[in-house]
Formats: structure tokens, C-alpha cells, sequence
């Protein structure tokens, strides 16, 4: 099939498709109307097991059993990201060369990394109470690390970042998520159900019964997944070469 | 006009689609992939909105004291792009293999099989 058919076939395939979609928008309720009988029924119940953020009380209580889904699509896509960027049979390592970096980056990114460090774990802790949590606070946390190798160079991130520790560090997080349902179990209530733990005061870090472990284990899985998987890109583009003659 | 931002999801979303069935480049495809996903974002926060509300974080708001967004399909939408950006990760390293293992990123280029 030459690209000429295809396209036509494409633009009719999406003409249809569009034409439904429009009839479909057309039927949907109003943008921006007052009708939300589960977003309703979601911030009561987040009141009432005293969760600041309403999103992650639908995160990690009221959707948590998803979440536990979600994290292990991630981690399964780290898995598999492991597994295909991984050092083949006809390729070697070859030692990061130090690089020279411009003074004013160097100083700037030496300067924002710790800070960036802080605010990634600041938006995990207080992913019950403000907006945010483990998934945004990881991402930010992991790619504040790689400020080093803009600022220093590859070796000087590879020495604060032993990928094997981080890979632990991925699964372990990943169980304590399972274990921390399991304990509802043993308790004698469901799985992941938020009724082991005092619920607290709320608006307080501590508020909201097992939301802040929950997101305090995604925190850290999201975290770990995020170094190992720029770890395996960063491999491919700065140390592993194909060997020469193959 | 109370559509629209259902409409400019569909209009995203089609774009991507146009673009991933015309590509000439796979890393070019899985960033269309991407801006099929971006309409479902648009969707879902679409589908949440209420005219003059808030977001439903209670830190420094009254509960009650005012409307607040559908927490329902935001907290969709943040599962969207979690999701979103591992199966990016995982075409991208797919991607690299097929870059090494054929030459090529041209998916035109890939059809005849290889053993």
C-alpha cells in the first residue's frame, strides 16, 4: 500500500471518527456545569476521613486499589525499559570522559540542586494537604539529582546515584505499598481499606489515616523508578559504545 | 460556547492520531502518541469543571465555603500522565533497540521481517 492510499485511508477512517466524537461531545453534559454527583460524593468523603487534598484522598483511599494498578504499570515499564536498554553481547563500557561545563551553569545548578531536592520531598510530605504528592514529588526529587550531571558531569552523578541502590529502593517501595494493604487485611477490615490507622487532625501532616504512608511509598517508588530508568537512557548515550568492526 | 473544550480534545486528539498514521520517524510517533494523550488530559479536566469553582484541596479553604472542581477526574487525569510518561519511557527504549537492530527509525523501512 503506497503512502498516497493510506493517507486517504487515514483522513476517511478520521472523518468518521471525528463525526462521532463531535456527536458525542454535543451530547455530553455542559462544560462547566454543577453536576458532580461522584466529585460530590468524593470531597465528602475526604472531609469526613479528614484529607486536605481531595485528590489524594482519591489516590491513595477511595481509588487505592487503581493506584496500586497504576504503580504497577510503572513499575513494569521500568522493568521492561531495564531489560531492553541493557548492555548487549557486541557492545562495551567505555569511562564518561570529564567534561567542561560553563562556570555560571555550574554555579546555578550546584546552587538549585539542593533546594530542588527539598522542595521534591516537601511536595511528597504534604501530598495529604496541598496539591501535590508521592507521584509529582518524586518526579521532581529524581530529576533535581540529575542537576549534577548538567552542572558536574556524568561521573560526579554516577557516584551519588548507585542505580542498584535506587533499583532496591523501587521495589522495596513498590512492597510496602502491598504490605500497608496487606496490614487492612490482617486487621481484620479489607485491603487497602483506610480504616486501620486514627484518622488525625485535620489539615496536619499527619491527618488522614494511611494516605501519607501510601503516598510516602509512591513517593519513593516514583522517585527510584525515575533515576533508574534516565540512569538506563543516560547509559546508552554517554558509556555504552558498539564495539568498532561490527 | 459550552463545547468547546470538549471539542479542542477531539481536535488534540485527532491531530495525534493524523500524526502518528503519517509518520516518518518512530521517536516522531511516540511524541504523537503523546499528543493523543494531551486530548484525554483536556477531556477529563473538561468533564471535572464547574463555572466559578476551586481546586479541592482544603488546606486554606473553608469546606462549603465555596464550589470546587470534580477531584474524580483529576485525580484520572494525574493517573493519565503517570501512565502516559512510563509507556513514553518503554516505546522510547523499544525505539532505541530498533534503531540498533535495523539501522533505521523509518517504520516504512521496517516491513520485511528478519531472522
Amino acid at each position: 500500500m503506497n503512502r498516497r492510499v493510506r493517507l486517504l485511508m487515514v483522513l476517511a477512517g478520521g472523518a468518521g471518527l471525528a463525526a462521532l466524537l463531535v456527536a458525542a461531545c454535543l451530547d455530553m453534559p455542559g462544560f462547566g456545569g454543577d453536576r458532580h454527583p461522584y466529585g460530590d460524593r468524593a470531597v465528602h468523603e475526604s472531609l469526613a476521613r479528614r484529607t486536605a487534598n481531595t485528590i489524594a484522598s482519591v489516590n491513595f483511599d477511595q481509588r487505592a486499589f487503581d493506584t496500586l494498578g497504576e504503580m504497577t504499570i510503572l513499575f513494569g515499564a521500568v522493568l521492561g525499559t531495564v531489560v531492553l536498554l541493557r548492555q548487549t553481547r557486541d557492545e562495551r563500557r567505555a569511562a564518561p570522559r570529564p567534561e567542561d561545563v560553563a562556570p555560571p551553569v555550574r554555579r546555578y545548578a550546584l546552587a538549585v540542586l539542593p533546594v530542588a531536592v527539598l522542595t521534591g520531598l516537601y511536595v511528597i510530605a504534604h501530598g495529604q494537604l496541598s496539591p501535590g504528592g508521592g507521584f509529582q514529588g518524586g518526579v521532581v526529587a529524581a530529576t533535581a539529582l540529575h542537576l549534577l550531571y548538567l552542572g558536574a558531569d556524568y561521573r560526579a552523578l554516577e557516584r551519588i546515584r548507585p542505580v542498584g541502590l535506587y533499583e532496591v529502593g523501587d521495589a522495596l517501595a513498590a512492597s510496602a505499598y502491598l504490605v500497608l494493604g496487606l496490614a487492612g487485611v490482617l486487621a481484620g477490615t479489607a485491603f487497602l481499606a483506610n480504616t486501620l490507622l486514627p484518622y488525625g487532625t485535620f489539615n496536619t501532616l499527619t491527618s488522614g489515616g494511611t494516605v501519607p504512608l501510601l503516598n510516602a511509598a509512591i513517593g519513593m517508588e516514583v522517585a527510584c523508578a525515575v533515576v533508574v530508568l534516565l540512569a538506563r537512557f543516560l547509559d546508552q548515550a554517554v558509556e555504552i559504545e558498539e564495539e568498532s568492526g561490527t | 460556547m459550552s463545547v468547546l473544550p470538549y471539542l479542542v480534545a477531539v481536535w488534540i486528539f485527532l491531530v495525534g492520531a493524523h500524526g502518528l498514521a503519517t509518520s516518518r520517524n518512530l521517536i516522531h510517533a511516540v511524541g504523537c502518541l503523546a499528543v493523543c494523550q494531551s486530548g484525554t488530559y483536556v477531556l477529563l479536566l473538561a468533564v471535572g469543571y464547574r463555572e466559578g469553582a476551586t481546586a479541592p484541596v482544603y488546606a486554606d479553604l473553608e469546606p462549603g465555603s465555596r464550589p470546587v472542581v470534580d477531584p474524580v477526574v483529576q485525580a484520572l487525569a494525574l493517573t493519565d500522565v503517570v501512565v502516559g510518561a512510563t509507556v513514553t519511557a518503554l516505546l522510547l527504549a523499544l525505539v532505541m533497540q530498533i534503531a540498533k537492530r535495523h539501522g533505521t527509525v523509518d517504520p516504512d523501512e521496517l516491513s520485511e521481517l528478519r531472522g
